[in-house]
C-alpha cells in the first residue's frame, strides 16, 4: 500500500521532539479553547494563526500545532455541553440533549469520560479514512483543468451553506460578499488597482488574517458585550466517577461505529461540517436504538452519538481540503487560512510536491489523538476547573490576542483598523443570520478563481462555452446548481430544531 | 413592519453591487491584456450581490432580536475604544495601550472598576510576558520601550 508507507515517512517527520512538544502544547490549547463557551474550533484557530506566523514557525511544525488545536477543540467543545449544558461550540450541541442530563444525575464524569472515548473513535478511524480517500481523491484532482477548477470553486460556494442553510439567499449574498472583498488591491494578471479607492494601504488586498479575526474573534467580544449579564451557566455539578463501567462502553461499541461512518461521509460531503455530522448521527441512532423513549433523558448512546460523529466529520472534511484545496465548512476554511498563510497551496500538487507536510500533518493526527485521549480521560477535572474563568476576564484578553496577532504580521495600524471594521460587520451580519463561513471562503479563494476563469478564457480566446467543455466540468456544475437547489427543498427535514433557538445567533460556524 | 433590518440590507446590498460595477466601468485597462480583462468577473459578482439583495429585500426573515439602545451604545464605545486602541498602540508602547483597553472592556463586562483595573494590567502584563518575552514577539514599542 502505497499510503501506508507515505504515512510512515509522516511519522518520521511527525515523531522529533519538537513536534510531539508542539502537538501537546496544540492538544492542550485545543481542549481549552474548545471548553470555554464563545471559543470554537474556528475562531480559536483564528486567533493563533497570525501569531504562529509571526513567530516564524517551519511549515510543517506549524501546521502540527495548529491541526493538534482543531482536534483537541472538537474534543473540548463536549465538556461545557456535558457540565453547563451551553455548547462550547456549534458540534457539541447535540451533545447536550443526553450528556447535560447524564450530568444531572450524578454521572457527569461518565459522561465526559465516554463521550472523550467516542471523540477518540471517531477521529481515529476518520484519520484512517483520510489517509485512504484522499490520495483517490487527488488522482482524479489531477485530471483537473482549469475549467474544472473554477467549476469546483462554483460548487464549494453553492453547497456551502449547506443542507442545513436557512436562508440561500443569505448564503449566496455572503459568499458574493467574500469574493467582492477578494477583489480589493492590484488585478495580479494585468497589473491594474481595481477598488482601492487611491488608498495606498489596499493596493496589496486585504490580508485573509484581518478578515478572519475580525469577523470571528472580534465580533464574539461585541456579542459578549450585547448579553452581558444575561445568561448565568447553571449550577455546579459534581464530577463523580470519572472511569464509567464497562457495561457502559460495552453498550455503545455500535453506536460509536454507526456515527463514525455517518460522521465521516458528512465531513467528507461538500457543504456539511461537523455539527451535520454530530446531528445525524444522533437523529439516526435515536431512530434505531431509542426503543424505551431514553434518548434526551441521558442515554449514554446520546451522549456517544454526537461526539463520535462531529470528531469523525472533523477528519473527513480534511479530505476536500488536503486533496482538492476546497474547504467545504468553517473551521476547514479557517485551516485552509492557515496553510495559505504558511505559503502552502492545497491541493493535488501538495501531495506530489510536498509529501512530508501532508503525510507529516496525518501523523501528527494519529499523535495528537492519542494525545487528547490521554489528557481528556485522566486529567478532565483540570479542563473543568479552566471553565470557571467568568467571560468578563477572558474576552477581554481574547480581544487583546487578537489586536497583538494582527498587528505582529505587519505592524501597521491601518490592519488594526480593517480587523475592527471587520469585526463590527461580523456582529451585524450575525445579527441578520448572514453566514460567515461563506465571506471567509470567498476572501480566501476569490483569487484563485478568478485567475483559473481568465486562464479558461485565456486558453479558449475568450469562447465561454470553454467552461463546460468537458464531461468532468459538466458533472460539476450540475452538482452545483443540485447543491443549491436542493436545501431549499428539504432543508427543513436536516435542520436540528435546537439550532433555530434564538440563543445560537452567536454560535461559533461549525 | 416585520423584516425591516432584512430589507435595509438588502438595499445595502444592492448600493454595494452599484459601487462595484461604476468602480469597475473606471478600472484603467493596462497595456497587457486577457480576452476576459481586470473587469468582467467583479461586475458578474456584483450581480449575484444584486440578485440575493433583491430576493432578501422581496422574502425578508423574521426580526432579529436587536438589543436595547442602551447595549447599541455599549458597542459602539467598545468600538471607539479600539479604535483609540489601535492609534494610540504605536505612540504609548504595547503594555501601557493594552492595560488601558482591557481595563476598559473587563469593566463594561460587568467587573467592579477597582478589580477590573487589576485585571486589565495583569492581562496587559501577563501578554507582554507570554508573547514578548517568552515567545520573542514584536510588540509595539512606546517611548520607554514596552
Amino acid at each position: 500500500m502505497d499510503s501506508l508507507s507515505h504515512l510512515a515517512d509522516g511519522f518520521s517527520v511527525a515523531l522529533t521532539f519538537q513536534n510531539l512538544g508542539l502537538a501537546l502544547l496544540g492538544c492542550f490549547l485545543g481542549t481549552i479553547i474548545g471548553a470555554l463557551p464563545g471559543l470554537g474550533p474556528s475562531n480559536g484557530v483564528a486567533i493563533l494563526i497570525p501569531l504562529v506566523f509571526s513567530l516564524g514557525l517551519p511549515a510543517t511544525p506549524a501546521l502540527i500545532l495548529l491541526t493538534s488545536v482543531y482536534y483537541g477543540a472538537m474534543y473540548g467543545g463536549r465538556i461545557s455541553s456535558i457540565l453547563l449544558n451551553i455548547p462550547g461550540d456549534e458540534p457539541a450541541l447535540m451533545t447536550t440533549l443526553d450528556g447535560y442530563p447524564m450530568a444531572r444525575k450524578g454521572q457527569a464524569g461518565e459522561a465526559l469520560a465516554l463521550s472523550g472515548l467516542a471523540s477518540f473513535f471517531g477521529a481515529f478511524f476518520a484519520t484512517w479514512g483520510l489517509v485512504f480517500l484522499a490520495p483517490q481523491l487527488v488522482k482524479v484532482a489531477l485530471l483537473f483543468g482549469t475549467a474544472e477548477y473554477f467549476a469546483l470553486f462554483v460548487l464549494a460556494f453553492a453547497t456551502l451553506g449547506g443542507l442545513t442553510s436557512r436562508n440561500q439567499a443569505k448564503s449566496a449574498f455572503a459568499a458574493a460578499l467574500g469574493l467582492a472583498i477578494a477583489m480589493v488591491g492590484v488585478d495580479g494578471q494585468t497589473g491594474v488597482p481595481r477598488f482601492t479607492f487611491g488608498e495606498v494601504h489596499l493596493y496589496d488586498g486585504i490580508d485573509f488574517l484581518v478578515a478572519i479575526v475580525g469577523l470571528f474573534a472580534l465580533s464574539e467580544v461585541f456579542i459578549f458585550l450585547e448579553h452581558r449579564g444575561d445568561d448565568q451557566a447553571g449550577g455546579k455539578v459534581k464530577l463523580g466517577r470519572i472511569i464509567p463501567p464497562m457495561e457502559m462502553i460495552n453498550k455503545v461499541w455500535g453506536t460509536m461505529s454507526r456515527s463514525t461512518v455517518l460522521g465521516f461521509i458528512a465531513g467528507v460531503l461538500p457543504g456539511a461540517g461537523a455539527s451535520l455530522g454530530s446531528f445525524i448521527a444522533y437523529s439516526i441512532e435515536k431512530k434505531l436504538s431509542d426503543k424505551n423513549g431514553t434518548f434526551g433523558t441521558g442515554d449514554p448512546r446520546g451522549v456517544a452519538a454526537p461526539e463520535a460523529g462531529n470528531n469523525a466529520a472533523a477528519g473527513g472534511a480534511l479530505v476536500p481540503m488536503l486533496a482538492l484545496g476546497v474547504p467545504g465548512s468553517g473551521t476547514t476554511a479557517v485551516l485552509l487560512a492557515m496553510l495559505l498563510a504558511l505559503n502552502i497551496t492545497p491541493g493535488p500538487l501538495l501531495f506530489q510536491n510536498n509529501p512530508d507536510v501532508v503525510w507529516g500533518l496525518i501523523a501528527a493526527l494519529f499523535i495528537a489523538n492519542f494525545m487528547l485521549l490521554a489528557l481528556n480521560i485522566p486529567m478532565v477535572s483540570i479542563f473543568v476547573r479552566i471553565l470557571t474563568i467568568p467571560t468578563n476576564y477572558l474576552m477581554p484578553a481574547v480581544a487583546m490576542i487578537s489586536f497583538v496577532g494582527i498587528y505582529g504580521i505587519s505592524g501597521s495600524t491601518f490592519d488594526l483598523m480593517v480587523m475592527i471594521a471587520f469585526g463590527v460587520l461580523g456582529w451585524i451580519l450575525r445579527k441578520l443570520d448572514v453566514p460567515l463561513v461563506p465571506i471567509i471562503l470567498g476572501v480566501l479563494l476569490g483569487d484563485q478563481m478568478e485567475k483559473n476563469l481568465r486562464r479558461t478564457m485565456t486558453i479558449s480566446d475568450g469562447d465561454l462555452w470553454a467552461l463546460v467543455a468537458s464531461p468532468l466540468s459538466i458533472g460539476l456544475w450540475t452538482l452545483a446548481v443540485v447543491g443549491f437547489i436542493l436545501p431549499i427543498l428539504v432543508g427543513r427535514y436536516f435542520r436540528p430544531k435546537i439550532a433555530d433557538r434564538p440563543e445560537m445567533e452567536g454560535a461559533d460556524p461549525d | 413592519m416585520s423584516g425591516k433590518s432584512d430589507r435595509l440590507l438588502g438595499i445595502a446590498g444592492i448600493l454595494l453591487a452599484a459601487l462595484m460595477v461604476w468602480r469597475a466601468t473606471l478600472i484603467q485597462e493596462s497595456f497587457i491584456q486577457d480576452p476576459l480583462g481586470p473587469k468582467a468577473f467583479p461586475i458578474v459578482i456584483a450581480i449575484v450581490i444584486a440578485i440575493a439583495s433583491a430576493y432578501i429585500i422581496f422574502r425578508p426573515d423574521e426580526e432579529p432580536l436587536w438589543p436595547p439602545f442602551g447595549r447599541i451604545a455599549e458597542i459602539g464605545l467598545a468600538v471607539v475604544a479600539m479604535v483609540l486602541y489601535a492609534q494610540f498602540l504605536p505612540i504609548a508602547g504595547f503594555v501601557v495601550a493594552t492595560a488601558f483597553a482591557s481595563t476598559y472592556l473587563t469593566w463594561r463586562l460587568g467587573t467592579p472598576p477597582i478589580r477590573a483595573v487589576v485585571a486589565g494590567i495583569v492581562t496587559s502584563v501577563g501578554i507582554y510576558a507570554v508573547f514578548h518575552l517568552i515567545l520573542g514577539l514584536s510588540l509595539a514599542r512606546g517611548p520607554w520601550g514596552f
